[in-house]
């Protein structure tokens, strides 16, 4: 997760014009996300949060429209986006060639920016210039009938901070400006983007809005969270055992007592008192892990079933892993607690 | 579909059929007993046709088309796979295309011998594949919460479970990501899918892709034995399948009940089943006999020693001596039974299940509801306008919030809201009725039409006079508040409307119907005319006991010196937890019934184990006053016993013969007396209005700095005996927090997220706070069940049953800090 | 014989074409005063008259369409402008918006007054930056000068342009898609019926157009149906351009009737095919178009008889290949192009277009199997007329045409391993795509 981007009050009020201009405030998502990128040069968490905030979503839908299209990227960009249409009608023109004449020369391959943080490469499927292909892109302005040697040498420029002129439209101003645009909102104001735009754009130089990317870092905001009970249980398993061979002991056999007490019972303990400290965030986790020493038992035995049946009341051997639980049960009438009334009355 | 539709003609496989109108081929087919395969298609999903296994051949169109998605026409001609080989060349082609990326991990998948997907390649797929390039691979199994597992590369994306999410319990933290090929569900990542009913997804999930981490290699679908249940949690009655392995459950799935729950079910009533297992069951009688403290012992020995406990009490001082309280767990043979041990074995009214703070009136509306009919979930889900007064549904009878969502999404229903907190209805009422807590009563007279309404009111007034069908659902803990539950019912009768009382414990409606309150006998008898009672029972006492309250401060001050406890936990659960203590520490026998140790039964004099639901048979009533009975799913595993069987050897301990030998001997016995021929909406009629002075609060508003504190028990909370081991669960429950409106916190200097200190006359408690404008001003909402001390204990210990305010302030610890 | 034409492209030549100021002095916006004074419905039926077929690709009239809107529902209607040009092949909107951006302006206006709707929205591809800035300045400049906004030219009609920009999924451009990207959704297809007309923007009755499609509209309304009709053939009447691309000498977009054949096209036009190159294949309508050989250059270029032709006009992008270029590499490039842009909803498009760009990785690598172009022929079929939506279609025409027409080329290169001499992939055929669906980038996320 990145660290949380404050949003000026500027920036909200974009995004509340945004959600204004439709008849349903959702219309403004991808917009919205436009918006992020204007303001983060990528989709943030804090861009997520800031989406189903003002449009009442979860992030999972908001992520959900995030990772559907394209255009929004994972990991900061570069200054400026560099793209290589290699759809067929370029690619017979050599894009090929031409892209990876590029990849060679910036040292990165497809959706990667490079060290200085300067261009990040991709090839794109068809941009609707065919009739200039190979075409090439800077933040999807168009230079047109490229070659290896052009196209090296539009990068050349770009990498010295020039803004060379397309065949179609306009210099590019880079990608945080043309993030604004496609957000709707016209042409940044360059001032007012340098300063005041949340952590990354705080770095800014305003000369001519061509935004230095936020330094790279875990960028992605949809991964999803790393299964609890498989891999880390493994780990801490493992980790145990081999903690319990240094003290000199049998972890089978210490894993095998402790089926009982590692289970803990999380209700009230007898004695409630009047006033209460907030249960530990900690405990049910604890209690967790209890189970999952439990449910390493039973994975290890995915034949137990097959065993000799111990009868219904089951208080035979029992080959898999269930006699953890009842082995506390034994326990249990006795351990049933202190008894109140001795204290109490005696 | 309403019989007087429209029908129309269709032919499925040369079978001509009528359906009515609008009805999809896949279920023509169904009806004519042609399976069409599916994954995307559910029933009670919006269709998708994103899966494409259902195509099949229609006269007249140039393609295969979904069944699951084309609505019949009159005169249709399909051709489904048993019939066209075109459908069954395009059928097996999908498989073939979603097995290319499928694992085919079959012998370690939970799903295997109960997939879907498993079935399918089975019947109509290719035996071979004809892919040889690489497969798509993800790290799995990916936590999507501490309940339920995700594996990617099972998935073949049919969008059952993010329907689910967004269509029917309306909480989408999981959701279809990416695009093309590497479409994937997926949560965000720091937001799990919290949901109170996340376990459907798993069950609904055509392949092995969400799986419980309660279940997950635990066992094999053919080695399990599935009995029918129906879930013991709360009101709603949902029906289950309890699936067995040699005497332990496994797990518990939603059973299908198209008029109850449909075929869905809580996280709560399916992952909520450990407790049954759990070390800390009461397995085998205790007493304390000569030993001076409770040991296990033989049920002899026990029922000998709770007989003579009793029987010196009866004695010395007679049956007014002796108090029988019960909670809300009871099946409904058990509470007919406990009333008939209270009554006619012991000689006492003092009886009561209710152990929540009320009022007077409660027991009158009670008595009538008992026994009869009242609206049913198809009632309400068809009412035009529904009005829910003292009731959060999700937090407490959720299945019934999945039908008001239901109702509200397809038909727009008017939902309306009366009280102080608006809680989980916010996303689907129509109405929010904000009125100051203990003044509901005036509200629910207004809207009735006894005095003037204001504006908003006005505007509920309208829908309420003008809509055609009406259904008022008031809450348990719409009695808290002076003449609420009354005016309630007047509501209802002044509007023609249904009316149903909505407890929050599975037990509870049984026990009203069983009549485990002073002076209500089964039927909602009064005991100066027990009618069939009498000729039931050998005697009815005719002396009005006390309530729980009543008994508890009695036993306190000495005068009951028995106390018999049924599956309750006063000291937990008790209004005034502090008058539990001092009464149970003052009585000189007390004999407890119940399924695990708690606060209560250290107290006990003689201890007894009763069996678990799912170790018994018998039947819960839901809030509707549908009894559902339930077979035995597994064995006790010791010597637990069902209640009314103790009840009844309680009752011969004390020389009383109740003639009953199995459970159907009480359920014949019960139904007799405690079913009336009568609808809750006649029932209530005859009530008399309340009593509600209409100019002004019924109660005085809080002195400035103070808020009403009303009390919301929470779903899940990691008090509640019956959640004991279900940790996965639990780590789902929401954060207990104290709510409160955004102009109070800031008043009061507070903010969202910090601890805050909730100070009453009796104590204080410390929890987070968040701030919500579903919260009118003047009230906090406490978690009744999910704090360590009970709300209870805040109460002034002088005069308990006071309404309860409490200042909140910032804890002392960062008071200091700040000074 | 017939000539190329002037009518959507008149100001393509022209420096201040896209200013409203160039605009109108070229006799902009006149066809607003002749729709205002007629009814509404009059001019629906002007349109379904001329004969204006959707020019998206599908071809359907036009006017029939808009006769689907209910005009008494109650509900707002709203024109939903299809700006999304993501077809490999196609560039046609993109240099109209850039060139005469006020012309779709006009075209929506017009198309509004006839639809009773008051609200259009332009859902524009995202990398259409240059050709949106044109937009945002016209649409600025019409707002200004009242050619947009409440009361357009004293009428009383209101008509409001919502500039949208969309974030790159060439599945948008499906008409449903596109109306769930515009709700903020992901860009899947929906389920019809209901269909868009009646509801569809927010469940409202909702009229989506192509861009060159809604900029015929002013013409017709202003010169009239004979005018129109005497362009273009009787079934697909009307001045059309054609975006020309590949290996021809001057690629780019030419305005031509209708039914004018692609060698006329590309030879009048195009200056031929670039030199020393034999026409060897060629999509009529952009890659999701069943390719045609060179056989078929004659064809006219209308809707009926690109059909009977076994393809289809679709956007008339004619993306023309010579005989030294490898079909089973174009058409590699394409199928990686549909795995790529496949939304993920349904199993044949989501599926087959991942499993079949690996036989085609394999055929061009020489892992090819005999069994192979079996499979594609049969996979084919699994995936034509199975899936959701037309992207699936699309994606299989490359496929079964080229197998159709090129057989041989398939059977050297399983058989040999290599391409048919002469034939020589071109460098860089892009095998990172990381975007893509490959195992060792799915593993982990990133």
């Amino acid at each position: 997760m990145s660290e949380p981007t404050a949003y000026t009050e500027e920036l909200m009020a974009k995004a509340d014009e945004l959600v204004g201009r439709y008849p349903h405030p959702r219309s403004a998502l991808l917009p919205l996300l436009h918006l992020v990128q204007y303001a983060d040069g990528y989709i943030t968490d804090a861009g997520v949060a800031l989406c189903a905030d003002r449009l009442g979503l979860t992030k999972a839908e908001v992520a959900a429209v995030a990772t559907f299209y394209s255009m929004y990227k994972r990991e900061p960009l570069g200054r400026h986006l560099v793209s290589v249409c290699t759809n067929f009608s370029c690619q017979v023109r050599g894009a090929g060639e031409v892209y990876q004449r590029l990849s060679a020369k910036l040292g990165v391959g497809h959706n990667e920016t490079t060290a200085d943080g300067a261009l990040t490469l991709e090839h794109a499927e068809c941009l609707g210039n065919c009739e200039g292909a190979p075409v090439v892109t800077v933040d999807y302005l168009n230079y047109e009938c490229q070659t290896p040697e052009s196209a090296e040498a539009l990068v050349d420029q770009l990498l010295a901070g020039e803004r060379p002129a397309p065949t179609r439209g306009m210099p590019p101003e880079g990608m945080r400006a043309v993030s604004h645009r496609l957000a709707g909102l016209g042409p940044p104001d360059v001032e007012g983007v340098a300063g005041d735009v949340g952590r990354a754009c705080s770095q800014a130089r305003a000369d001519d809005g061509a935004l230095p990317p936020v330094e790279s870092g875990p960028g992605t905001v949809w991964v999803p969270v790393e299964p609890t009970f498989a891999v880390d249980r493994e780990a801490q398993r493992a980790q145990a055992r081999q903690a319990v061979r240094e003290a000199g002991a049998d972890p089978d056999e210490v894993e095998a007592s402790a089926g009982a007490s590692a289970r803990e019972f999380p209700t009230t303990p007898p004695d409630w008192e009047p006033t209460v400290t907030p249960r530990p965030a900690g405990d049910a986790s604890a209690h967790r892990q209890g189970d999952d020493a439990e449910r390493e038992g039973d994975d290890a035995e995915p034949d137990g079933d097959a065993g000799g049946d111990a009868g219904p009341d089951g208080d035979g051997a029992d080959p898999d892993g269930d006699d953890a639980e009842r082995e506390g049960e034994g326990a249990d009438p006795e351990g049933g607690g202190a008894d109140p009334k001795e204290h109490d009355d005696g | 579909m309403s019989p007087q539709a429209e029908t129309v003609t269709v032919t499925i496989d040369g079978i001509e059929l009528a359906v009515p109108a609008g009805t999809l081929v896949i279920r023509a087919a169904e009806q004519v007993g042609v399976t069409i395969p599916r994954f995307c298609d559910h029933p009670l999903l919006d269709p998708v046709a994103a899966c494409r296994q259902c195509l099949v051949e229609i006269e007249g169109m140039r393609k295969p088309m979904t069944a699951c998605s084309t609505v019949v026409t009159d005169g249709m001609d399909v051709r489904t796979h048993l019939t066209s080989e075109t459908a069954a060349v395009a059928q097996r082609a999908q498989l073939e295309f979603l097995l290319i990326n499928h694992p085919l991990d079959c012998p370690q998948c939970d799903k295997g011998g109960e997939c879907p997907l498993q079935d399918q390649a089975l019947a109509h797929g290719p035996a071979n594949s004809r892919f040889v390039d690489q497969k798509r691979s993800y790290v799995k199994p990916v936590a999507i919460s501490p309940l339920i597992a995700l594996d990617r590369e099972r998935c073949v994306l049919c969008a059952r479970c993010t329907r689910f999410a967004q269509q029917i319990s309306g909480d989408p933290f999981i959701e279809l990501f990416e695009r093309g090929a590497l479409e994937q569900v997926a949560i965000y990542e720091d937001d799990p899918y919290h949901s109170y009913f996340s376990g459907n997804i798993v069950q609904i999930c055509p392949v092995g892709a969400l799986t419980a981490s309660t279940y997950r290699f635990r066992s094999r679908p053919f080695d399990l034995r599935s009995t029918s249940g129906v879930c013991n949690h709360c009101s709603a009655g949902c029906n289950l399948r309890v699936d067995t392995r040699r005497g332990h459950i496994q797990r518990q799935l939603a059973g299908e009940n198209m008029a109850v729950n449909e075929m869905w079910n809580c996280d709560k009533g399916r992952f909520g089943f450990a407790w049954v297992d759990h070390e800390q069951r009461l397995r085998a009688p205790h007493t304390r006999g000569s030993w001076q403290r409770l040991h296990p012992t033989s049920w002899r020995e026990a029922l000998t020693d709770a007989g003579e406990g009793l029987g010196r009490v009866l004695e010395e001082t007679g049956p007014q001596g002796v108090g029988v309280l019960s909670g809300g767990r009871l099946t409904d043979e058990d509470a007919y039974a406990v009333s008939r041990l209270a009554r006619d074995g012991l000689g006492t009214d003092n009886v009561d299940f209710r152990l929540w703070p009320r009022t007077e009136e409660e027991g009158e509306v009670l008595a009538a509801v008992a026994g009869t009919r009242g609206p049913s979930y198809d009632d309400v889900e068809h009412a035009d306008v529904v009005v829910v007064a003292g009731l959060d549904p999700r937090e407490e009878v959720p299945i019934l919030h999945l039908r008001l969502r239901k109702a509200w999404r397809n038909r727009r229903q008017r939902i309306v809201a009366v009280g102080p907190a608006l809680g989980s209805l916010a996303e689907v009422a129509w109405r929010w009725v904000a009125t100051p807590a203990g003044d509901e009563a005036r509200t629910l007279a207004a809207l009735a039409g006894d005095a003037a309404t204001g504006e908003l009111a006005a505007d509920v007034a309208d829908a309420l006079t003008g809509a055609g069908k009406v259904v008022v659902l008031a809450g348990e803990r719409l009695a808290r508040s002076p003449g609420a539950l009354r005016a309630a019912a007047r509501l209802a009768t002044a509007t023609g409307a249904d009316f149903a009382w909505v407890p929050r414990r599975a037990g509870a409606r049984g026990a009203v119907d069983a009549g485990l309150m002073p002076g209500v006998l089964p039927g909602g008898r009064r005991l100066d005319e027990p009618g069939a009672v009498a000729r039931q029972w050998h005697r009815v006492p005719t002396e009005p006991g006390a309530d729980a309250r009543g008994i508890l401060a009695n036993a306190a001050a000495g005068g009951i010196r028995a106390l018999l406890l049924v599956g309750v936990d006063p000291v937990r659960d008790f209004e005034d937890p502090r008058l539990a203590h001092a009464a149970l520490a003052a009585a000189e026998t007390v004999i407890a019934v119940d399924l695990m140790h708690t606060a209560s039964t250290r107290y006990a004099d003689v201890l007894l184990p009763a069996a678990a639901p799912q170790e018994r048979v018998g039947s819960f009533t839901t809030w509707e006053g549908r009894r559902q009975p339930f077979p035995q799913a597994v064995p006790p595993q010791r010597l637990e016993q069902q209640d009314w069987d103790i009840a009844a050897q309680l009752a011969r301990a004390v020389g009383g013969d109740f003639g009953w030998e199995t459970a159907m001997d009480v359920r014949g016995e019960a139904a007799a007396v405690m079913d009336r021929d009568a609808t809750t909406r006649e029932a209530i009629a005859a009530l008399a209005p309340a009593d509600v002075a209409l100019g002004q609060p019924a109660v005085a508003p809080p002195e400035s700095g103070e808020l009403d504190a009303v009390t919301v028990d929470h779903l899940l909370s990691t008090r509640s005996t019956l959640l004991a081991g279900a940790d996965d669960l639990l780590a789902t429950a929401p954060t207990p927090r104290a709510v409160m409106a955004p102009g109070d916190a800031q008043q009061l200097g507070l903010t969202a997220g910090q601890d805050v200190t909730v100070t009453g006359p009796g104590g204080a408690l410390t929890l987070p706070l968040a701030v919500s404008e579903r919260v009118v001003a003047g009230s906090v909402v406490l978690p009744g069940n999910a704090t360590d001390a009970p709300v209870g204990t805040l109460a002034d210990p002088n005069d308990p049953t006071a309404r309860l305010r409490v200042r909140l302030s910032k804890p002392a610890a960062e008071l200091e800090e700040s000074a | 014989m017939a000539e190329p034409l002037s009518v959507l492209t008149s100001r393509f030549d022209m420096a201040e074409g896209h200013t409203l100021e160039g605009y109108v002095a070229t006799g902009g916006y006149a066809s607003l005063d002749v729709a205002f004074g007629q009814a509404p419905t009059d001019l629906v039926q002007q349109v379904k008259d001329a004969g204006l077929r959707g020019r998206g690709g599908a071809g359907f009239p036009t006017g029939v369409k808009w006769g689907f809107t209910p005009r008494d529902s109650g509900k707002p209607v709203y024109l939903a402008v299809n700006a999304d040009e993501g077809e490999p092949g196609t560039f046609k909107d993109r240099e109209l918006m850039e060139r005469d951006p006020h012309q779709l302006l006009e075209g929506i206006v017009v198309a509004c007054y006839m639809l009773e709707s008051r609200r259009a929205f332009i859902f524009l591809r995202g990398e259409y930056v240059w050709p949106g800035m044109r937009l945002e300045q016209a649409i600025a400049e019409a707002y200004e000068h009242g050619y947009l906004g409440k009361d357009i030219a004293g009428s009383g009609v209101d008509v409001d342009v919502t500039l949208h920009y969309a974030a790159g999924a060439y599945i948008c451009g499906e008409e449903t898609a596109m109306l769930d990207a515009l709700e903020g959704r992901r860009g899947q297809p929906r389920l019809r019926p209901p269909f868009p007309a009646v509801a569809g923007l927010y469940g409202m009755p909702t009229q989506v157009n192509n861009v060159e499609t809604i900029m015929n509209v002013g013409h017709i309304v202003q010169h009239g149906i004979d005018w129109y009709r005497s362009m273009g053939t009787d079934k697909s009447p009307g001045p059309k351009v054609f975006c020309v691309s590949g290996e021809v000498a001057r690629p780019g977009n030419y305005e031509w009737p209708m039914g004018t054949p692609a060698r006329e096209i590309v030879d009048r036009s195009c200056g031929g095919m670039l030199a020393g190159r034999e026409l060897k294949f060629w999509a009529p309508g952009g890659s999701s178009t069943p390719l045609l050989t060179a056989d078929h250059a004659d064809t006219p270029m209308d809707f009926d008889s690109i059909a009977a032709a076994g393809s289809l006009l679709g956007t008339a992008a004619m993306m023309m290949y010579s005989d030294h270029t490898s079909v089973v590499e174009a058409v590699l490039n394409w199928t990686r192009f549909y795995e790529h842009e496949s939304c993920g909803k349904c199993t044949p498009c989501r599926e087959g277009f991942f499993w079949l760009s690996q036989v085609y990785e394999r055929l061009l690598d020489g892992r090819g199997r005999p069994a192979d172009l079996a499979l594609l022929d049969e996979q084919g079929d699994n995936i034509l007329g199975r899936a959701f939506c037309a992207l699936g279609d699309g994606g299989v025409s490359p496929i079964t045409s080229s197998l159709t027409h090129f057989r041989d080329e398939y059977e050297h290169l399983v058989a040999h391993g290599r391409l048919p001499d002469g034939l020589e992939a071109h460098a860089g055929v892009v095998t990172d795509n990381s975007g893509h669906s490959r195992p060792d980038q799915l593993v982990g996320s990133p």
